[in-house]
């Protein structure tokens, strides 16, 4: 399990690293683009076949899913005893499948 | 002419009981100009409650066996002026340290604290020696060498218990190896004379080690020696990334 806790601990870290660069092209582009007068018409017609943005966004979810799961782990173990390899593969299971979510609500602005 | 004053007293709240369960006492003793909390804690023991239990060997800061819960935070009740922690009428409060099982009023048992350095291979276990046979020459270390001032930052710990007493992670989580060990753990990391840095690194890793610690450094604000634990922890986790990155982890 020791093993483990370094990856969940690298991982964690270097999420935070990405989530911190994501998050702030993730609000500058909502910004520019509620300021810039866009439609949701106007905005679609942009996401659709945008494959880096597309690709952007998967890594932003998966990382954003990953990282609150990790850190809900160890709120849930000190808080709650939540401890022990099942927890352990639930929270991973959580964390790819808020993930998911995000990948799906990705796809579908990139395929509209 | 000078007029007698009546001595001023100090109200002294004292938890008594044992591991079952205990509750404050309240006495009260002289208010001196210059007494330590030991030197009340004494008073109370010798002149009012002689079955009063505590714990304490050099009274000069040097053992680290006076430990307690002084007014809500550990400290060294030795090095402890009364004046510095309550103004002239206040109350004193005393408390066993936290986190450790409670033998009688203000007695700790610190056995769970020393096998947990045992856990995290506190032993210096030298690397041309195994055998415990002594080495053919004399180990080079230069003082000003990267290795050697981290391990010097850290070596002074003389295991009191404060920084356990005050760590939040350990009061969360039994398992939790907790302060002092780790950072005897890391000056051993950083003694280039010894052998077992992956094994070390391994028992000090995961969720009872260094990767629970939230960095709040309790440890660090309240150690009496100014050691700085949360940053040997810091240091424990940075070598693991690195090695576990790396490859270099057996």
């Amino acid at each position: 399990m020791s093993r483990g806790a370094v990856h969940l601990w690298a991982a964690q870290r270097v999420t935070a690293l990405f989530l911190g660069v994501a998050v702030a092209v993730h609000l500058v582009t909502i910004i520019i683009a509620v300021r810039g007068g866009l439609s949701a018409a106007e905005i679609l017609g942009r996401t659709q076949g945008a494959t880096a943005w597309f690709l952007f966004y998967c890594a932003f979810a998966l990382a954003a899913g990953l990282h609150a799961a990790i850190g809900l782990r160890t709120i849930a173990a000190e808080w709650l005893g939540w401890r022990g390899r099942g927890f352990d593969l639930a929270w991973l299971g959580i964390g790819l499948l808020t993930g998911l979510f995000g990948v799906r609500a990705a796809w579908g602005l990139y395929v509209a | 002419m000078e007029t007698l004053k009546a001595p001023e007293t100090l109200k002294v709240r004292v938890w008594r009981g044992d591991a079952a369960g205990g509750e404050f006492a309240e006495y009260a003793v002289p208010a001196r100009e210059n007494q330590t909390v030991l030197d009340v804690v004494t008073e109370i023991q010798r002149e009012i409650e002689p079955t009063l239990a505590y714990r304490f060997a050099c009274r000069v800061g040097m053992c680290g066996s006076c430990a307690m819960e002084v007014n809500g935070r550990a400290r060294w009740t030795c090095r402890t002026h009364v004046r510095r922690v309550a103004r002239p009428g206040e109350v004193l409060e005393l408390r066993p340290l936290a986190n450790l099982p409670v033998i009688r009023d203000l007695a700790t048992d610190m056995a769970p604290f020393f096998d947990k350095w045992a856990r995290a291979r506190g032993q210096f276990q030298p690397k041309d020696a195994g055998d415990g046979a002594v080495p053919d020459d004399f180990a080079v270390v230069p003082p000003e060498s990267k290795a050697r001032r981290e391990a010097d930052a850290g070596i002074e710990c003389i295991g009191c218990g404060v920084c356990y007493a005050s760590c939040d992670i350990v009061a969360w989580n039994p398992d939790y190896l907790g302060p002092a060990a780790m950072n005897r753990a890391w000056t051993l990391v950083n003694d280039v004379r010894d052998g077992a840095r992956g094994a070390r690194l391994e028992a000090v890793s995961g969720d009872a080690g260094c990767h629970s610690c939230h960095s709040t450094q309790s440890c660090t604000q309240h150690c009496p020696k100014n050691l700085d634990p949360s940053s040997a922890i810091a240091g424990l986790k940075r070598s693991l990334f690195w090695d576990s990155l790396l490859g270099r982890r057996g």
